[in-house]
């Protein structure tokens, strides 16, 4: 479980979040939605220690992460998937599979065979450079380097951008799977609304650094105020 | 008596292939250090240099080659190290010029500081083999038992490079944090103590390279005893491409050898203006030198 209270994080006299408390519960997904430059992007890489709030706590049960290195929050178990994928297109994918499974105490060998059941593709492509990848692959293989570590907290940030709706369906359905199958704790940050709060189970929604909805994703998806100025989704 | 190997083509080939092993390893160090942490560290001949005069003050307590080398190259790590961490981590992120500037200012105050130590006279160091070119048939061939362990020692510390970053799990964690710092940070990687590993890593390979150099009967230690060489070294990798390490041992190999060939059939005062001119036609035609790959740094 991730709990949020009171963040604040500013570049210089900009405010990029303000004053944002929510939690994120295990085995559940929250989605964090607005629009470009709400403060989506920056919300996960404060949570992943990338930025240092000015004000605020973010805790994962009981540990307080603010002021953590980026490498001991990864440590913690908080799996981080960048905006842009983050996968390296040097390394082959079995290098980048490699790469993620290497912090955490999991058997490499199995650790690969759990990713290439679950990304068949993957497994065909292990030996290829990641920067041959289509975008839906890399998307995959940027999760998958992010769950061979089996981290309790997943944080995905834009994983639909740049993919075809049949691919962001796809991914969306696994995200959902992962969750019902394990007690993974997933902040889905998405500008893509409606096919966030389809899978989500909570729903955050950001406007210029503020809340101004925190409530089950059922609830925000049938805000008809929400859905007009904070979402853009028009009937 | 066998007239090929005591031929003058295979000659030049054999001693040119001891200098370029030499400067593919100077090269090849300043490739490590450009890939993991963006500097181009023009102190890199004097780091090893110092790191070398430090390890073999211990021939005055009576200490042989062997346990002095073993000193220069501890010496080398933590000169390494405290320069990455003292010097170096300040200056990431600054403007390109930045970090030369310092680095060219650190070379001058070590050289300095050496000669202030130890003078600036050329140290004669003991030689664990014989430097004398062996015979065939009354006739030398460019080859010595030092030149052979040179050859060898080059080879198989540049294999070691070669083996640690490709098949190992400190191999993969320093490559990725070379090439993609904040998603290493985010799946656990230490990068910070990476980038310090890496000049560690890099000031040996200048150590073992400056051991060879000034353990050779005929040049001795002094402050300045990598300057020449550094130069060719510098060639080299950005010929080879700062990006590749395979690319800055080939362009090294390479100059050494077309060195050896200018010295014998032109003069050896022309050795340094054909570098420079192999140098400015190859970054005329491929600027970010002839191994590297375009894509190399997309992430």
């Amino acid at each position: 479980m991730i709990t949020i209270d009171d963040l604040t994080v500013s570049f210089g006299a900009v405010q990029a979040l303000r004053s944002v408390s929510f939690v994120a519960e295990t085995a559940k997904i929250t989605a964090v939605l607005g629009a470009n430059g709400a403060g989506k992007t920056t919300l996960l890489r404060t949570i992943s220690g990338l930025k240092e709030p000015r004000s605020g706590t973010i805790r994962m049960d009981e540990r307080n992460l603010v002021h953590r290195r980026t490498e001991d929050i990864a440590r913690l178990g908080i799996g981080h998937v960048p905006e842009g994928r983050g996968v390296i297109g040097e390394f082959t994918v079995e290098e980048n599979l490699r790469l993620g499974a290497m912090m955490a105490k999991v058997n490499l060998q199995q650790g690969l065979s759990e990713q290439y059941e679950q990304f068949p593709v993957l497994g065909e492509r292990r030996r290829q450079h990641a920067a041959k990848l289509s975008g839906g692959e890399r998307q995959m293989l940027a999760m998958a380097r992010a769950l061979i570590a089996k981290p309790s907290v997943l944080l995905l940030d834009e994983p639909s951008l740049g993919l075809a709706p049949l691919v962001t369906a796809q991914l969306m359905h696994t995200i959902q799977s992962l969750c019902d199958t394990s007690d993974l704790t997933v902040i889905l940050v998405e500008q893509n609304a409606s096919s966030a709060l389809r899978i989500a189970h909570h729903a955050v929604v950001l406007h210029v650094g503020k809340v101004v909805a925190n409530d089950a994703a059922s609830v925000v998806a049938a805000d008809e105020n929400l859905r007009q100025y904070y979402l853009g989704l028009v009937e | 008596m066998d007239p090929f190997l005591t031929s003058r083509i295979v000659t030049d080939v054999l001693g040119g292939l001891t200098n370029g092993v030499i400067y593919g390893m100077v090269a090849l160090s300043l490739v490590l250090i450009w890939r993991s942490t963006g500097v181009l560290n023009f102190a890199q001949g004097a780091m090893p240099m110092f790191a070398t005069y430090v390890g073999f003050a211990l021939l005055s307590y009576h200490f042989g080659y062997w346990p002095c080398v073993v000193a220069c190259i501890i010496a080398g790590l933590l000169i390494g190290g405290l320069t990455e961490r003292l010097l170096v981590r300040r200056l990431y992120g600054k403007p390109e010029i930045n970090p030369i500037v310092v680095m060219v200012g650190f070379l001058i105050v070590l050289e300095a500081v050496a000669a202030a130590i130890w003078s600036s006279f050329p140290r004669s160091l003991p030689s664990p083999f014989s430097s004398i070119d062996w015979q065939l048939a009354g006739k030398p061939i460019a080859l010595s038992p030092f030149t052979v362990y040179e050859i060898a020692t080059g080879l198989l510390v540049m294999t070691a490079v070669a083996v640690l970053f490709r098949f190992t799990k400190l191999g993969l964690q320093l490559r990725a944090s070379a090439v993609a710092p904040e998603v290493s940070r985010l799946l656990g990687v230490r990068v910070g103590r990476l980038l310090t590993l890496g000049w560690m890593l890099s000031t040996v390979v200048g150590v073992i390279t400056t051991v060879l150099v000034s353990s050779n009967f005929f040049t001795g230690l002094t402050p300045q005893v990598m300057d020449g060489i550094f130069a060719f070294g510098f060639i080299a990798a950005a010929i080879g491409g700062l990006e590749s390490p395979v690319g800055a041992i080939i362009a090294g190999i390479l100059l050494g050898i077309a060195n050896q060939f200018v010295t014998d059939f032109v003069n050896q005062n022309a050795v340094i203006i054909i570098a420079l001119a192999l140098l400015i036609v190859s970054l005329m035609i491929r600027p970010s030198g002839v191994f590297t790959k375009r894509t190399e740094r997309r992430v």
